[in-house]
């Protein structure tokens, strides 16, 4: 095995294993780490939405953002770029989180369900797929955002910055008005009240944000690499992940085989399916799954930046206007959003061509 | 015959597509510029399961020319 090869193995086993020992620490079960997850509960956490049951500053969001900085800098990586399609990378990270809140998890989630035995994983794996080999179909065709171009430290340092702030809300919990509540809200029951310690969550972030950036994580690009060069590379990763998880899974007695009853999960196929098709097609025309956006936030890329800003908006606007599923399946209004935003996707990835 | 690719600036995977792309067109020494390592990983794992003889350097600007032969 080469070296690079045992980076992404190695770094896929311990990321495997680190979700599971979340768990074990307090995080929601098979969700020990999850980009999306986390991602709508700090929205919540910020107010920016109203669903009580999934409000928390997660500190293992801006674990990672900071985890890739750090290798970043080490591996003199980190540089400022960006202004390729800004606002349509926004708008599609709008739609990969609304297909992950449909489906219930991204593609790490899906990963950590599929090795906790939850079958509906499966289901949303096809999805994902299927959402991939339509992205790669556009790419052969010649789908292109346009160059970024070298910008300033500034605009390199808001994302690094921005997780140091929500690392210090979340530590010091400030109460600007009592009756109210806020500035930062926190589930009193829900998912959102599922948590390990703060110093847990936040060594875990940042071991996995370090991993994630040397290894060149993307969960989105392993099947997209096989299918345009044979690569194999990325696809050793989620192997390794879902090798990790299942092992402490077992240990720690989590894993259960079947349809029903799975923890923070619904068993539509269909909107299995089909939300992790929107995720896995937004996600190659946005360049990466969502746990590769924020690692690309972390090292200077602003494009990744604008693209975990777009999913944080998309998970308030998942929640305001009702997209998101719950245990009891999805929603009416999930279910069409996922429908248009894979006409959005469509119609982006036939106009964004080269000449 | 050789062939220039200017790949900087774009997202993945186009670095390495489009380095592909010059390969399959039968080109026998391809330059490629990049601005990241992880196109530049890319590329060289991709032209070397190809069979071809990668080489590369960085200069001063941080970017690198990557330079694939038979």
């Amino acid at each position: 095995m080469s070296r690079r090869d045992g980076l992404i193995v190695g770094g896929g086993l311990l990321i495997g294993v680190i979700a599971g020992l979340l768990v074990y620490f307090g995080n929601p079960q098979n969700m020990g780490f999850c980009i999306a997850c986390f991602l709508r509960d700090i929205a919540g956490g910020l107010g920016l939405h109203r669903a009580g049951v999934v409000q928390y500053l997660r500190p293992e969001i801006p674990g990672l953002v900071l985890g890739a900085t750090l290798a970043a800098l080490i591996g003199h990586e980190f540089k400022s770029k960006g202004g390729s399609g800004t606002l349509v990378r926004f708008l599609l990270g709008i739609l990969m989180m609304i297909g992950a809140l449909v489906f219930l998890g991204c593609p790490l989630r899906m990963l950590l369900r599929l090795g906790g035995g939850d079958l509906n994983a499966v289901v949303g794996l096809l999805g994902f797929i299927v959402g991939i080999a339509v992205g790669v179909w556009f790419l052969k065709g010649g789908y292109n955002l346009g160059r970024a171009q070298n910008g300033s430290a500034v605009a390199a340092w808001i994302m690094p910055l921005l997780s140091v702030v929500i690392v210090l809300l979340v530590i010091l919990k400030p109460v600007f008005n009592a009756d109210a509540g806020g500035p930062i809200f926190f589930s009193a029951e829900g998912p959102g009240s599922m948590f390990a310690p703060i110093a847990i969550s936040l060594a875990a972030g940042l071991i996995v944000g370090f991993i994630a950036q040397r290894a060149r994580l993307c969960l989105s690009g392993g099947f997209r690499d096989f299918a345009l060069t044979k690569d194999t590379y990325l696809l050793k990763g989620y192997g390794a992940i879902f090798v990790g998880v299942l092992v402490v899974n077992l240990i720690l007695g989590y894993f259960t085989l079947g349809f029903a009853d799975q923890p923070i999960a619904h068993t539509d196929g269909i909107w299995n399916f089909l939300g992790m098709t929107l995720v896995g097609l937004a996600a190659i025309l946005a360049g990466g799954c969502p746990l590769r956006q924020l690692v690309m936030s972390g090292q200077g890329d602003t494009d990744g930046g604008v693209t975990v800003l777009g999913m944080v908006a998309g998970a308030a606007i998942a929640h305001n206007f009702g997209m998101a599923s719950s245990a009891a399946g999805p929603t009416y209004y999930g279910i069409i959003a996922v429908i248009i935003g894979l006409i959005i996707c469509t119609c982006i990835g036939w106009a964004c061509r080269e000449a | 015959m050789s062939d220039v690719v200017d790949a900087r600036g774009l997202s993945c995977p186009l670095p390495v597509l489009k380095a592909k792309e010059a390969i399959e067109k039968g080109e026998e020494k391809i330059e490629v510029l990049v601005d990241n390592n992880t196109a530049l990983e890319n590329i060289t794992r991709m032209a070397e399961n190809k069979g071809f003889t990668v080489e590369s350097q960085q200069n001063a600007d941080g970017d690198w020319q990557i330079f694939i032969s038979r």
